[in-house]
């Protein structure tokens, strides 16, 4: 069943077309990838996508439903949940802490930022949730250490646990790879299939690993100057000559 | 044989306690390619950053044409010709595209000049010529990186140190910035490159120094990629 769907995304920035007439749709439970060169507008269709910005013209619906005007914690409410392309995490905080502080952030009802503070108790209940995303993301050793202490890759797989907690139906991640290497990568990726395959929750995967796109997604979209110029199976459409040219850049 | 262009012995570096790199010796020769690997968390920034003065060896030397530049500030290593092209994007958010490329070429080589090679960037990304006028600080995540790379591809140093090229830009890109790493190269730039990417960097570096914790693990020539995911792997 069809989770997501964007029709007619148009975003400019005086005098820019960032996007224009996007479409994108994603299923309950499925991996998309959206690809393309650097500013074809990944980011900024996941910031439409998320509420951080208004689209000029077009429609997000979430489970049939259109999210219009709706703000970014709302979205977060109905089970959006995102990570971003440049790694926002609090030096001196534990991964136990961060995973706490998001699921309380979730969970209050529009209530003070005092709500969040980490003195006090903490409830079983969180405790549980908590402890059940560590060890799905394979954290539970590393759990009380702060996240200045962590490698690039274990710092990535806090900020997932930031998005999981919250019980998203879908997750957007935005170059949760880059600067990882090939271990690391590969390592990150296996995590990332294991954590999906336990979960009811779909994800679009904007990456330029293309091997880990490959090994991620059935399927992608590919965006370049604003517009899907190619769509389908993976494979299939990385042969595409246009892909190619405009994002690849193999020439023969 | 003439003196290598950089050479570092015996250099000790780390932050606090902990430390990053243990007793490195390396060498590029003038004009040479020579590629730094290893995984991430083997101190190859921190080689990186000790080469261009941005963290001071605790023990060792570093020459750069035959004079120690250990302890110099960054600016001064850098003055003699050392450029490094940072893991990140570093740009200056509240200028144009234009003004970011302009303003420091215009400092080293004048107006005209500067002009020339401004328009020499615009072609390498034309990207970049497409939003001159945009603020750098609203581009996206790789047209920042790309302008980042353009100012020392275009004015190239007598050495150029680049750490992870590759970060977030798009695959066309990567290739583009290769190329023209080959081509300063064949203009008499000696290239120190700190990559992820394995594949990219044998393509131009005619030796290689793996780093394991800290320490060199192998350096010479280029290994085939089995035998360096061996080394690889033996420093998780
Ligand atoms: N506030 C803004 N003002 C003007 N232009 C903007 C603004 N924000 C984004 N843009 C432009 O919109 C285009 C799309 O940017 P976006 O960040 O979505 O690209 P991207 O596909 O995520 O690229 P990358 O792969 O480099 O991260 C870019 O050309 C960018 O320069
Ligand atoms: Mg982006």
């Amino acid at each position: 069943m069809t989770l997501l769907e964007a029709r007619g995304v148009t975003k400019r920035f005086a005098g820019i077309v960032a996007l224009d007439d996007v479409d994108l749709a994603c299923d309950e439970r499925e991996i998309v990838g959206l690809i393309g060169p650097n500013g074809a507008g990944k980011t900024t269709l996941f910031n439409c996508l998320t509420g951080v910005l208004r689209p000029d013209a077009g429609r997000v619906l979430f489970e049939g439903k259109d999210l219009g005007a709706l703000a970014v914690h709302r979205r977060a409410r109905l089970g959006i949940a995102r990570t971003f392309q440049r790694m926002e995490l609090f030096a001196g905080m534990t991964v136990r802490d961060h995973l706490l502080v998001a699921d309380r952030a979730h969970r209050r009802a529009g209530g003070l930022p005092s709500d969040l503070v980490l003195r006090g108790r903490i409830h079983p209940s969180e405790r549980d949730r908590v402890d059940r995303v560590l060890a799905q993301l394979g954290l539970l050793d590393d759990g009380d250490r702060p996240v200045d202490a962590l490698s690039l890759g274990t710092g990535r797989l806090v900020e997932l646990g930031r998005a999981l907690i919250t019980e998203p139906r879908l997750v957007f991640l935005d170059e949760p790879f880059s600067g990882l290497d090939r271990i690391e990568t590969d390592e990150v990726v296996a995590t990332l299939q294991a954590a999906h395959a336990e979960r009811d929750v779909a994800i679009v995967l904007v990456e330029h690993d293309v091997t880990a796109v490959q090994h991620l997604c059935e399927r992608v979209v590919v965006l370049d100057y604003g517009r899907v110029i190619a769509s389908g199976p993976t494979d299939t459409v990385l042969e595409d000559p246009a892909v190619r040219r405009a994002y690849l850049g193999v020439t023969e | 044989m003439s003196a290598p262009l950089l050479e570092l012995a015996g250099v000790h570096a780390g932050y606090g306690p902990f430390k990053a790199v243990v007793d490195v010796d390396l060498t590029v020769p003038a004009g040479g390619a020579v590629a730094l690997l290893g995984p991430n968390g083997a101190g190859k920034t921190t080689v990186a950053r000790v080469v261009s003065g941005l963290v001071r060896p605790t023990a060792g030397t570093v020459a750069f044409d035959g004079e120690v530049i250990s302890g110099l500030p960054a600016h001064e290593i850098a003055r003699r010709g050392v450029a490094h092209a940072p893991e990140g994007r570093s740009v200056f958010a509240t200028l144009s595209v234009e003004e970011n490329l302009a303003l420091p070429l215009r400092q080293a080589h004048g107006t005209a000049r500067a002009a020339e090679l401004t328009d020499q960037a615009y072609a390498m990304f034309p990207r970049l010529g497409e939003r001159r006028a945009q603020l750098a600080g609203s581009l996206s995540g790789g047209e920042q990186r790309q302008l980042s790379l353009a100012r020392v591809l275009v004015d190239p140093p007598r050495l150029l140190v680049v750490d992870e090229l590759s970060l977030g830009l798009a695959p066309v890109i990567i290739g583009e910035v290769y190329q023209r790493l080959a081509e300063i190269r064949r203009l008499g730039t000696a290239l120190l490159l700190v990559e992820q990417y394995v594949e990219h960097a044998l393509g131009i570096a005619e030796s290689i120094v793996v780093l394991r914790a800290g320490e060199v693990a192998y350096a010479g020539a280029p290994l085939p990629t089995d035998e360096l995911s061996q080394l690889f792997l033996a420093a998780g």
